[in-house]
């Protein structure tokens, strides 16, 4: 059994999963909105009209703690030349081939991408939700833009959700990678064969 | 209304067929602007047969009132001055409501299951006990009309007298109007009512007098003879060529059924990928040495 290395800490992951919860929430609630298929979700918040009362204030709660969030992995997630090599190779990645991979820092340049994806667009749907916000703030805000805010949220929330569904699937893909979400931690052998230049930087080695 | 029920033609957020099997005739309301006098006598008529009381307003310096539709107010007579020809002012006085549309915005844009349903005479009518309050058909209504209540966060609206029709009354406003400026009938006979109403305008120096059956929204139910039928602007900005916003047609148009299936596909993808690929895992050499 290798050693352990520190990944996230407490406070970190609770943020985390603040998140994660009301981007489930909020998700099922927004498509139960979007389409008929998906209607039945919105029996799992009480009903179509709580689910129409609870889902800005999730999102409300997923934007302020995904700020909190983003402001702590800020500095891990800034895009380096050595990104676009490995965007390059994308195909080999998929194919679980990664020898000879630019070493990533704590984070790929699949995750970072896509944290910027996250960055643009979960702003994006508290301010076209706030254009829709019934009773609250719709009213104060002309039909045109509404229409424009509607059309707006569906696209950004459909951005979102692909986005945590190849975030959730990447987590189940890469072995060993949950636990440092759940426990905070990943094994020596993850840090180095998954993010090299992240494992020297923590080990020294 | 049990039998109701089963002349639907469209339900709002229903993927399936909805109960057709009585077939009633189409109707539609005549709203004849020249013949207006402005009484008022359908709005209160409205407000009596609908048990419907708005809040006393303040005067605001012209003859509308309440100053806009509510949901205690479900139709208005607006009142514009106009001059179209240089020194000739004419008041155009322009009862204003639902048009019930054959292509209902506010049915195509609400993603409650029968909250808005439109029925097999052409009527559109909300059942508020489905409304989820979301504010979607205010969006995909071209005629501004729906209106949220401040006390339950749901949307109202004329539902031309939705139950009358169905035991074979005339809706309210109709019964009263003093002047016969509003009819109403089969949607065919208003049609020819209206064209005999048009000719005898015209005969009258209004060569431009027109029916307002606006073929953006399919037509509708309600549906007005207007003086200067090449410029309804006149009338209170009434929409010279009424439709469906793109931005909602594609909305809940194309993009609705594609984004779904676009997370369907991303889930499977990755679920064969996993089936095909495999998990990324370290070799078990690999996490002993380190």
């Amino acid at each position: 059994m290798s050693k352990l290395i520190q990944r996230y800490t407490a406070g970190e992951r609770t943020n985390h999963w603040v998140v994660a919860i009301a981007f489930v929430l909020a998700a099922l609630s927004g498509l139960a909105l979007f389409h008929p298929a998906f209607f039945f979700f919105s029996h799992l918040l009480g009903g179509g009209t709580w689910a129409r009362i609870l889902h800005p204030f999730i999102g409300a709660v997923m934007f302020l703690f995904f700020i909190a969030m983003a402001s702590r992995f800020w500095r891990f997630n800034r895009i380096v030349p050595a990104d676009r090599q490995w965007m390059k190779r994308i195909g080999d990645v998929l194919r679980n081939r990664d020898e000879g991979l630019p070493e990533p820092g704590k984070y790929n340049a699949g995750q970072k991408y896509l944290f910027w994806v996250m960055v643009i667009s979960i702003p994006v749907l508290l301010v076209s939700g706030i254009v829709i916000w019934q009773p609250w703030f719709a009213p104060y805000f002309p039909i045109w833009l509404m229409r424009l805010a509607v059309v707006v949220h569906a696209l950004a929330a459909w951005v979102v959700i692909l986005g945590i569904v190849v975030h959730v699937y990447a987590a189940i893909w890469v072995k060993g990678t949950i636990q440092a979400m759940t426990r905070g931690t990943v094994s020596e052998a993850w840090a180095k064969y998954h993010h090299r230049a992240w494992y020297r930087e923590m080990t020294g080695k | 209304m049990a039998l109701q029920s089963l002349d639907i033609t469209a339900r709002s957020a229903t993927t399936t067929p909805v109960p057709t099997a009585r077939q009633t005739t189409k109707v539609a309301k005549l709203i004849d602007i020249s013949k207006c006098i402005g009484c008022k006598a359908c709005q209160v008529a409205c407000m009596e047969w609908n048990d419907l009381r708005d809040e006393i307003g303040t005067t605001t310096g012209i003859y509308d009132n309440p100053r806009d539709l509510s949901d205690q107010s479900w139709t208005l007579m607006r009142f514009s001055e106009v001059e179209v020809q240089p020194g000739r002012l004419e008041w155009l006085i322009r009862k204003d409501g639902c048009m019930h549309c054959a292509d209902p915005g506010c049915l195509k844009a609400c993603p409650a299951p029968g909250a808005i349903v439109q029925y097999s005479n052409g009527i559109v009518d909300f059942h508020e006990e489905n409304c989820i309050g979301c504010g979607y058909c205010l969006t995909g209504c071209p005629f501004n009309i729906p209106r949220f209540s401040k006390k339950d966060s749901k949307a109202y609206k004329c539902t031309l007298c939705s139950d009358r029709v169905a035991v074979g009354l005339e809706p309210a406003c109709i019964k009263t109007c003093p002047t016969g400026a509003l009819v109403f009938g089969s949607k065919e006979d208003m049609i020819l009512h209206a064209e005999g109403r048009i000719a005898d305008l015209k005969e009258r120096g209004f060569s431009n007098a027109a029916l307002y059956d606006p073929p953006g929204v399919g037509g509708t139910h309600v549906m007005y003879v207007l003086q200067h039928g090449d410029q309804p602007e006149l009338y209170a900005g009434l929409p010279k060529d009424p439709g469906i916003s793109p931005l909602v047609s594609v909305w809940k148009g194309i993009a609705k059924p594609l984004m779904s299936l676009g997370i369907g596909l991303a889930v499977f993808a990755g679920f064969f990928h996993f089936v095909t690929a495999g998990p990324k895992e370290i070799e078990e050499e690999e996490e002993n040495r380190s």
